[in-house]
């Protein structure tokens, strides 16, 4: 909500989003709950946990974060961490094969 | 004796309170984002090497073996409510409602307090059975992502707790000021919430 000015804020449009964000965010959780409950193949089980959390965490990020609505300065920041974060997971495996010693 | 007079802080450090015209935005707002990059960095570093351990171990449990599911989505939507709680007291700052502000933010601390407490009964019981970081792999990755962001959680509710007690002065003599803060520490608390979510599956379901 950077650069806003507070009196320019519809309180009341945001809270009703935040209440439905919360019904959502609950809802969601239960299903991630009867997901595991069906002991399905762990490939299948993991992408689908994934991408309900990815959503849940997507919901608290745009809304509750409100970066919906924020400048591009905090994007930029954001893609960035985003990439090393990525880097970040890759790495583990690029060592693992020993393949960085091919790399470096 | 005269009554001290508060000096905006934007005349003593520029943008604390008002954008910088070029971003849009103020350095709190940048500073906060900033240090939520570094969290980022933080626990995707832990993330990445439980997925290491993960992939490489010849078995891996599956979390129902050694943790309480049932408690774990207690806490899954204690912390969630809680984030909801915290985002309706930024809002009451902006409704220059201090009544509703105090009971959101105290809500917001007390949800934090029961996801605590919680974590505390989860801890004790997997020691009561002999369950330590030590006792194996995924453990020593329970224990150390639950932890940390257990750490997490305890600092987001001091910080809240001071908004909630002496730090609300500030909401008569510098409400805008406040009410910036109030969305800071937000963000760091949503922030807490947001490593759960990702952490629930990965620990406990899968």
């Amino acid at each position: 909500m950077s650069g806003t000015s507070y009196d320019q804020i519809d309180v009341d449009h945001h809270v009703k989003i935040y209440l439905r964000v919360f019904a959502a965010l609950a809802v969601l959780t239960v299903i991630t709950v009867a997901v595991a409950e069906l002991h399905l193949a762990p490939g299948w089980a993991i992408a689908l946990a994934l991408t309900i959390a990815t959503v849940k965490g997507s919901l608290v990020a745009c809304y509750f974060m409100h970066l919906i609505s924020e400048k591009k300065l905090i994007y930029a920041l954001l893609i960035l961490a985003a990439l090393f974060f990525l880097f970040e997971l890759i790495l583990p495996f690029v060592t693992e094969n020993n393949s960085l010693h091919q790399i470096l | 004796m005269a009554t001290p007079t508060v000096v905006p802080i934007d005349k003593i450090i520029p943008h604390t309170v008002k954008p910088r015209e070029d971003t849009g935005l103020n350095n709190v707002k940048i500073g906060i984002w900033l240090f939520l990059a570094s969290e980022v960095m933080l626990f995707g570093g832990l993330f990445a090497s439980y997925i290491l351990l993960r992939v490489g171990a010849d078995r891996w449990p599956r979390g129902e073996e050694y943790l309480s599911i049932p408690w774990a989505t207690a806490n899954t939507l204690i912390l969630i409510a809680s984030s909801v709680t915290m985002v309706m007291a930024w809002a009451s700052c902006i409704r220059k409602d201090f009544g509703k502000y105090r009971l959101y933010m105290g809500l917001t601390v007390l949800g934090g307090l029961g996801f605590m407490i919680i974590k505390y009964i989860e801890y004790t019981s997997k020691f009561h059975h002999g369950y330590f970081p030590s006792t194996n792999t995924f453990l020593a990755v329970y224990f150390t992502l639950t932890g940390l962001h257990a750490l997490h959680v305890l600092s987001g509710m001091i910080v809240n707790l001071y908004f909630w007690g002496p730090g609300a002065k500030m909401w008569h003599t510098e409400h805008e000021r406040f009410t910036n803060r109030v969305e800071t520490a937000g963000l760091f608390w949503h922030f807490v919430d947001l490593v759960w979510i990702f952490l629930f599956p990965i620990l406990y379901l899968l």
